[in-house]
């Protein structure tokens, strides 16, 4: 026993240790409602871990100290077998923490199926966020805008995310505003979320697309309503319009920087409904998926890498609508 | 590993060697595996049933008499294989070999027209790549049709064997064990003619 | 095929794998040649249907895809440990993060755990071997040749590279070219046969074969969690056979049951695999369970606490495996009633999991607790465990789910579950049994070693990890941001890492030095053991296993019969000719034309496949001809080989 004791300090000291730097991590620093829900469901649910973990530990420290093999062994019963009483104990005990945790859980699911209880009543902003290998293409239908990689949102107004993917299977997600949803090709899923406080948060795709993964992710920005109304108008008037061209060669696989345009792709594709589109443009535009550890393959990364750089210099200080 | 063999006449052949019984239980059990496996063809082939792309609906291309010719020669073998075995029983190889004949024969004649009816759906314009819907259903129907076909050689196999070493509690576990293949193909056929075809054309038609 | 795209070229990490590949092959031709022991291999392993020899070869290529696994993490570590790292470029940090999870569930995990059972379930149950021992060897040889397959991928053609889990359409053609998804595919399909065949093998073995006297709840727990996991072996590997081969028709044939052509569903593909998935984590966790509770039953030396509770409970995991499958992807927008229903049944599965711990932990109380290795790796598994346990039903609740889905919270749950669940048994059976297979113990002062520096690595590495995963870090990204402040932990994690590193070479060591110096085993029964398998008078069984069948009157027959001072002697008249089965090189070839097979499935070469099953069926039917009833011993050899004297 004496040598399992440092071992049990050691494990408490660091999950202490690491516990008092929680108020940092972005999840348990949510900026909107969808976020805070889930926050205080994983706060209650730790509690009750940390109630489980104290009892094991405690039982088994004592178990393991007081029984040990030694001279003047007291309390040696081989044949003890079970106790019904301990063992409907064990049983209840479970199962009436199953139930505490059941019931928020549910509660929450239900409640993040539609806006957040205190803005409701508000007509939520509806925004399509498109999946592409590796971006994401974010179609503003109200305001007639479009934007790839960047996201502007009203604060304290809920956002209506209606997801879908062109090709791999995504999911979105801004950690501090609230928890992820798959975006699909062939599927549209929906998410709400929100904004309390203005600023800008980090989103991504979290769901493995392969080797651009990594890259995958989008600013989002979020401001106060009038500056939101500003931002989009600014966009419809100055920001160019976007050609099928364009977006076809938006569906090759690679990453693009931060893109504004005033018009959208709705006119011409939904990918909820029209799962091939972006392979078809694939196949217009003469690309043709390489065997990774190929020459070929290799070469056309190396282009692809200096094409980017290219891009970047480029538009290095030429700063887009935002 | 114990080797008793058991005499007692009223104990079928097949279950008198320690040996046979083993493997007719775990066969049994391997079917219990293939029931997962087509379970799994069905729900897939029944999620995928309305997803045709461009390509024909299931119950547009199905033909009402290939179907009935096709279950009537699969039944008919399974309810012949079943007098095989009961022949068996009875110590007569001869009836045993020709009833197993026969089970052959209708069972290649269901893959005549099974074939018959891919080639006819695949003219038609309907083949594995149309669609996720024609694709389950020809891997579901082609499953099956392969388990036929290996049947047909494992049935051929074991009769050679009977025909050379005679009815021993080992051979007659092999034709037992064979029984039981294809009467579950039977089963399964079943499952294919109603919730393949007949709900096919009832979506289709009805 | 161009030869640039067969070989895998311009990674001096993959030239110096294919230089010590060589020069191991290479190295063990010379020494079979050398010491004249190529006759030696065919006769005593390569054609054996002995249980315990199929399971030793399970255990050796576990340890060796173990190896494979462990460095293929490292090298995930090394390249995490700081940010924006250069060390692997995002492709290949892909491929080694699929090999790894693959090759550490179905080339590790599973094979280890499965030698255990093979060694150990027909001792237990007093059998001289299984119900199909000729069987057994196709199991064991289709598996062997399922993980070489999907091993080579590395060095030739180009390894697998869209997760273990392969969704669709990120592993279809059109994004994941080339034969490197193939390898997964057809690697698991030829392993998953073997898998099948063994489930169907050991249940019939269990129901059939028990000793007289051995009622089904006079079982030794672990025989008991083994019957468990065939059952859902037979239920769940079919799904995952369906599986493979439908995403290989997509992919060598045209068909769309998951692309994004034709209105294929990729979601189906995610239910199906999970389907099968979910009832693989308990495949991989019940024999665990069965372990440790018979090593915490010998070094309490005492009996085991609520055995029908332990027996109830697990039939319940096993029910309840086949219902939770959902909670994969809580995030795929089922709706909030099936999300809902699924967050309770996974939570469910708690309650009975929970029992167990308590009983455990109840084994001990008012035992005599001997602190053996496998005892500190059993009392290391309840500490650890919990923690995985508790993070598993923080998971299961689907609203905080949405939170820690695809994040390193997710990561370091599975690993503290299957690491200190599923590792630490393996490393507790392997040295629980260790005399049962090789007649010595492994030394038990290197072995203590090995169990501290690996625990503590093991929660250096992975505790951190769930406070990444609450900072937001995503798991399977090849690199992040000085910005991201993911750094240190992300440095500690490695250190944690190479630590468990550090731990398996000692443990290696020890096996060496184990064979070098400790003391050979006298008698069978190495730890005062409880049931059967200690019960043989030498220390490893002779290949029949028992010279007379033993009748079994109750739970912990064996050790009730020492407390009774009632251990029956052998007599000579005892002795009766013994059946045994005979040796077949035919699951060897078999197997090797399944890689054939395999081989030209994975580069699309039907021409090659084709042969490989005309080889593969002529191999099933050449043997439906052999009438091979095996022979006897005789029972002049069985008293020679028991020393009773006349």
């Amino acid at each position: 026993m004496r040598r399992l004791k440092p071992f049990l300090t050691f494990g408490l000291l660091m999950a202490v240790f690491m516990l008092s730097g929680c108020s940092d991590m972005v999840i348990l620093d949510p900026k909107g409602p969808v976020g805070e829900q889930q926050k205080d469901l994983i706060m209650y649910s730790i509690g009750f871990m940390t109630f489980i973990l104290i009892v094991v530990y405690a039982l088994t420290t004592f178990i393991v100290y007081k029984y040990r093999d030694r001279k003047n062994h007291k309390g040696y019963d081989p044949d003890n077998e079970g106790s019904h009483l301990l063992e409907t104990i064990w049983w209840i005990i479970p199962i009436i923490i199953t139930i505490a945790l059941s019931v928020p859980t549910v509660k929450t699911i239900y409640s993040l199926e539609g806006p957040p209880e205190g803005t409701k009543d508000q007509k939520p902003l509806v925004i399509h966020a498109t999946s592409v290998d590796w971006k994401w293409v974010f179609t503003y239908p109200e305001q007639d805008i479009e934007t790839v990689n960047y996201l502007h949102i009203p604060e304290d107004r809920p956002v209506l995310f209606k997801l879908t993917s062109a090709d791999s299977m995504a999911s979105f997600w801004i950690p501090q505003l609230g928890g992820q949803k798959y975006a699909m090709a062939g599927m549209e899923t929906e998410l709400y979320l929100q904004a309390d406080e203005q600023g800008t948060y980090e989103g991504r795709n979290s769901n493995f697309t392969g080797e651009g993964f990594t890259d995958h992710t989008f600013d989002v920005m979020a401001m106060s309503d009038d500056e939101f109304e500003k931002w989009a108008s600014d966009a419809k008037a100055d920001a160019p319009k976007l050609t099928k061209e364009q977006y076809d060669k938006l569906m090759l696989p690679g990453h693009v920087k931060e893109m504004t345009f005033s018009s959208t792709h709705m006119g011409w594709v939904d990918h909820a409904d029209e799962a091939d589109y972006a392979l078809n443009a694939r196949e217009r535009l003469g690309y043709e998926p390489k065997v990774p550890h190929s020459k070929a393959a290799k070469e056309e990364k190396k282009k692809r890498e200096e094409e980017m750089k290219q891009e970047e210099s480029e538009s290095h200080g030429d700063s887009h609508a935002h | 590993m114990a080797h008793a063999e058991t005499h007692d006449p009223n104990t079928p052949l097949e279950y008198r060697s320690e040996i046979g019984r083993l493997n007719i239980l775990g066969f049994w059990i391997f079917l219990g595996a293939e029931i997962a496996l087509f379970a799994t063809l069905f729900a897939t082939y029944m999620v995928l049933t309305p997803r045709i792309a461009d390509g024909p609906a299931l119950g547009e291309l199905f033909e009402v008499k290939s179907l009935l010719i096709q279950t009537f020669l699969l039944l008919t073998s399974s309810f012949t294989c079943g007098l095989a075995v009961h022949e068996m029983r009875r110590h007569n190889v001869k009836g045993l070999i020709t009833w197993m004949v026969v089970t052959l024969g209708l069972g290649l004649g269901f893959l005549y027209f099974e074939i018959q009816e891919f080639l006819h759906f695949i003219h038609e314009g309907a083949n594995i790549g149309t669609s996720a819907a024609w694709s389950g259903f020809f891997v579901l129907v082609g499953t099956h049709g392969a388990h036929v076909t290996f049947g047909i050689f494992w049935v051929t196999m074991v009769l050679i064997q009977v025909a050379k070493r005679g009815l021993t509690p080992a051979t007659s576990a092999k034709v037992f064990i064979t029984s039981l293949y294809w009467h579950f193909l039977d089963v399964v056929w079943i499952f294919i003619f109603t919730a393949v075809y007949l709900m096919g054309m009832v979506m289709h038609h009805g | 095929m161009k030869w640039d795209e067969f070989f895998v070229t311009g990674d001096p990490l993959i030239y110096g794998a294919d230089v010590s590949i060589l020069l191991t092959m290479v190295g063990i031709l010379f020494y079979l040649t050398k010491y004249n022991k190529w006759k030696w291999l065919w006769d005593e392993w390569l054609t054996t249907v002995d249980h315990k020899k199929l399971g030793i070869m399970y255990i050796v290529s576990a340890v060796l895809m173990l190896f494979r696994g462990g460095v293929d993490a490292l090298l995930m570590r090394t390249q995490l440990a700081v940010p924006d790292a250069k060390f692997l470029d995002s492709q290949h940090y892909n491929e080694i993060f699929t090999t790894h999870g693959t090759i550490m569930i179905i080339f590790m995990a599973m094979p280890f755990l499965i030698g255990l059972i093979n060694v150990v379930v027909p001792l237990q149950i007093g059998a001289r071997d299984v119900a199909y021992p000729y069987l057994n060897a196709v199991s064991f040889w289709t598996f062997f040749i399922g993980a070489m397959l999907f091993n080579i991928s590395f060095v030739i053609g180009g390894s697998p590279a869209a997760g273990w889990t392969s969704y669709m359409p990120l592993a279809s053609n059109e994004l994941s070219p080339g034969p490197g998804q193939n390898y997964y595919l057809l690697g698991l399909q030829i392993a998953g046969i073997g898998t099948l065949l063994t489930g169907i093998n050991f249940l019939v073995t269990i129901l059939k074969m028990r000793a007289p006297g051995m009622t089904l709840f006079r079982m030794p727990m672990f025989t008991w969690s083994s019957l468990v996991t065939m059952v859902i072996i037979i239920f769940a590997f079919p799904i995952l056979t369906v599986a493979l081969a439908l995403m290989t028709f997509d992919r060598l044939f045209g068909s769309h049951f998951f692309t994004l052509q034709g209105e294929g569903m990729d979601m189906l593909w995610a239910n199906l695999f999970w389907l099968w998935g979910h009832p693989e984590v308990y495949i991989v966790i019940l024999p665990a369970f069965g372990m440790f509770s018979e090593i915490i039953s010998t070094f309490s030396r005492k009996t085991l606490f609520g055995y029908k509770a332990m027996i109830w409970s697990m039939l319940l995991i096993a029910g309840y495996s086949f219902l939770v499958w959902v909670h994969h992807f809580f995030t795929m927008g089922s709706g909030a009633a099936v999300n809902s229903v699924f967050s309770i049944t996974t939570m469910a599965i708690g309650i009975p999991t929970g029992v167990k711990i308590f009983n455990w932990l109840f084994t001990m109380y008012r035992g005599k607790i001997q602190f053996t290795t496998p005892m500190l790796w059993s009392i290391g598994f309840i500490v650890n465990f919990v923690i995985g346990g508790v993070t598993g039903v923080m998971l299961a609740m689907a609203a905080a789910d949405y939170q820690y889905h695809n994040t390193y919270f997710l990561v370091s749950h599975f690993h503290y579950v299957l690491i200190a669940g599923t590792v630490f048994a393996c490393f507790a059976g392997l040295i629980y049994w260790y005399p049962k297979m090789f007649g010595y113990k492994l030394n038990e002062r290197i072995g203590k070693w090995v169990f501290w520096i690996f625990t503590i690595g093991f929660n250096v590495c992975f505790m951190p990890q769930y406070f990444l995963g609450l900072d937001g870090m995503p798991r399977r990204v090849y690199t992040y941001s000085e910005e991201s402040g993911w750094g240190p932990l992300n440095m500690v994690s490695t250190i944690g890492g190479f630590m468990m590193g550090i731990a398996f070479l000692v443990l290696v060591y020890n096996m060496y030095y184990s064979f070098r110096y400790a003391k050979r085993e006298t008698t069978g029964d190495a730890w005062d053991g409880r049931t059967l398998e200690w019960s043989t008078p030498s220390a490893m069984p002779p290949f029949y296993n028992f010279a007379k069948i033993p009748e079994v009157t109750g739970l912990d027959h064996f050790w009730r019969q020492k407390q009774a001072g009632k251990v029956e002697k052998l007599t000579a008249k005892d002795i009766k000719p013994i059946h045994m089965p005979s040796n077949s090189g035919v699951p060897f070839i078999m197997a090797s034309f399944f890689f054939v097979a395999g081989f030209g499935m994975v580069f699309d070469w039907m021409w090659m496949a084709i042969i490989g099953l005309i080889g593969v069926f002529g191999t099933l039917f050449y043997r439906s001809f052999e009438y091979d009833d095996g022979y006897y011993v005789s029972v002049e050899e069985v008293i020679e080989t028991e020393k009773i004297s006349k």
